[in-house]
């Protein structure tokens, strides 16, 4: 999810010489950076986006699973969906912490998703048309999420490595709970694997799309990686991940949608086939399938929630003022 | 949109016998619902038994700018601790 956030960076910086080697021997030195310290502000800028990004990615992404919580097939799957939600909302909001404190306003933020300036992963513009795809959502999409996350705990600014220690402790349970949804619906009728196998083949590519584009693409990747915003490129993530997961679809009986999937001895790893990067592009730039609807249900929610915002400000204001009259008359 | 709803940090027990730990920060309107939220968003699973939510703004923070005049003295006063004092083995544990 993070790779996408450095997409169209500025990591450019003004600062002398002698400022950046400075800063750059604390982050060698493992330190971690906090709020008030100095900071490069193409560092800061690249963090304003970058965890900008990725806070939108878990609220968005409340969306496509949202869909089928009313049609969750028992209630165990039900609370389990329900509870893996507002996880992400809760996420969401770890997030938007660690951005303000970099100096950006929870409002500018919500502002520049609602407009479509921000951007959010492009896993989540992909419509979820059956329940199976709840089980490849958690089994792929949060397993892939997870890949990135981990590292991202060792991140050098102290809140967001602090916000992912807090998500990945959370985020193992969506992984689980998804592979389960899989796992029981392959060991189903026959109609039951094939929904299964349907959904992979639909969230597969744009699970690997997720880690961002191939390393040789990718512009801003180094200078991340020597802030150590970033810990591992996305190449190395995306191959850790299909080496984690073909051996999982394969335990149920289910297999990836790519014939030039096989394991390679030598390297000890997956080859696989070319991804789609067209289809990457048209999805980040808005051209997804359901681009347009998730934006159009963020607005909705934003617009409908503001007068119980303003009520609770004003409730707020009046309370305070009558406290005050009160001990006023008190004295 | 305009109005930007105030910054609470939140501290929460883990359980009794712990101190309240500092452990993130959110926006409500009053008090009443920064503990409502803290509660929603920083004890999903039983991470505490109390909370407390204090406004940011009342935090008062040491500046950055003083971190050398403030806690360097410390460096050197080695004295304050129990292993700058030399005491015979035979005395035992002390």
């Amino acid at each position: 999810m993070y790779s996408q956030g450095l997409i169209g960076a500025q990591t450019a910086t003004d600062e002398d010489e002698a400022f950046l080697e400075r800063f750059q021997a604390r982050v060698d030195a493992d330190e971690k950076i906090e709020p008030t310290d100095e900071m490069p502000e193409g560092y800061r800028r690249t963090l304003i986006r970058q965890i900008g990004q990725h806070a939108h990615s878990e609220i968005v992404g409340m969306l496509p699973e949202g869909n089928w919580i009313t049609r969750a097939p028992s209630l165990r799957r039900k609370a389990a969906l329900l509870a893996k939600v507002q996880d992400e909302g809760g996420h969401g909001l770890y997030l938007y912490s660690a951005a303000e404190t970099l100096g950006v306003s929870r409002e500018q933020m919500t502002e520049e998703l609602l407009s479509g300036k921000a951007k959010y992963s492009s896993i989540f513009n992909y419509p979820t048309l059956t329940w199976a795809d709840i089980g490849a959502i958690g089994w792929l999409v949060d397993g892939a999420a997870i890949m990135n996350q981990i590292p991202l705990c060792r991140c050098s600014y102290g809140p967001y490595s602090r916000a992912m220690i807090r998500v990945c402790k959370e985020e193992s349970f969506h992984q689980r709970q998804g592979y389960e949804i899989m796992m029981t619906l392959a060991n189903g009728s026959a109609e039951q694997k094939e929904m299964a196998q349907d959904a992979l083949n639909r969230w597969w590519w744009p699970s690997l799309m997720m880690f961002g584009p191939h390393d040789s693409e990718s512009q801003h990747g180094d200078q991340s990686m020597k802030w150590k915003i970033k810990r591992f490129s996305n190449d190395e993530l995306r191959q850790k991940f299909v080496n984690a997961t073909v051996p999982q679809a394969e335990f149920i009986g289910l297999s990836v949608p790519d014939p030039e999937c096989k394991w390679n001895e030598e390297k000890q790893g997956y080859d696989f086939g070319p991804i789609d990067w067209d289809e990457f592009w048209r999805v980040v730039k808005g051209g997804g399938p359901m681009n347009k609807d998730r934006i159009a249900a963020r607005r909705k929610a934003h617009e409908d929630g503001e007068w119980v915002r303003q009520a609770a400000m004003a409730h707020a204001a009046k309370r305070k003022a009558r406290a005050a009259a009160t001990k006023i008359a008190a004295e | 949109m305009t109005t930007q709803t105030p910054l609470w940090e939140v501290f929460i027990r883990p359980r009794n016998g712990l101190a309240h730990r500092h452990c993130g920060s959110l926006h409500a309107a009053d008090a009443e619902m920064a503990l409502q939220a803290a509660r929603d968003v920083y004890t999903r699973r039983g991470e505490g038994t109390s909370i407390w939510v204090v406004p940011s703004a009342e935090i008062t923070a040491s500046d950055p700018k003083d971190k050398d005049a403030l806690f360097e003295p410390t460096a050197d006063k080695i004295y304050r601790h129990p292993t700058f004092y030399e005491i015979p083995d035979e005395v035992g544990h002390m």
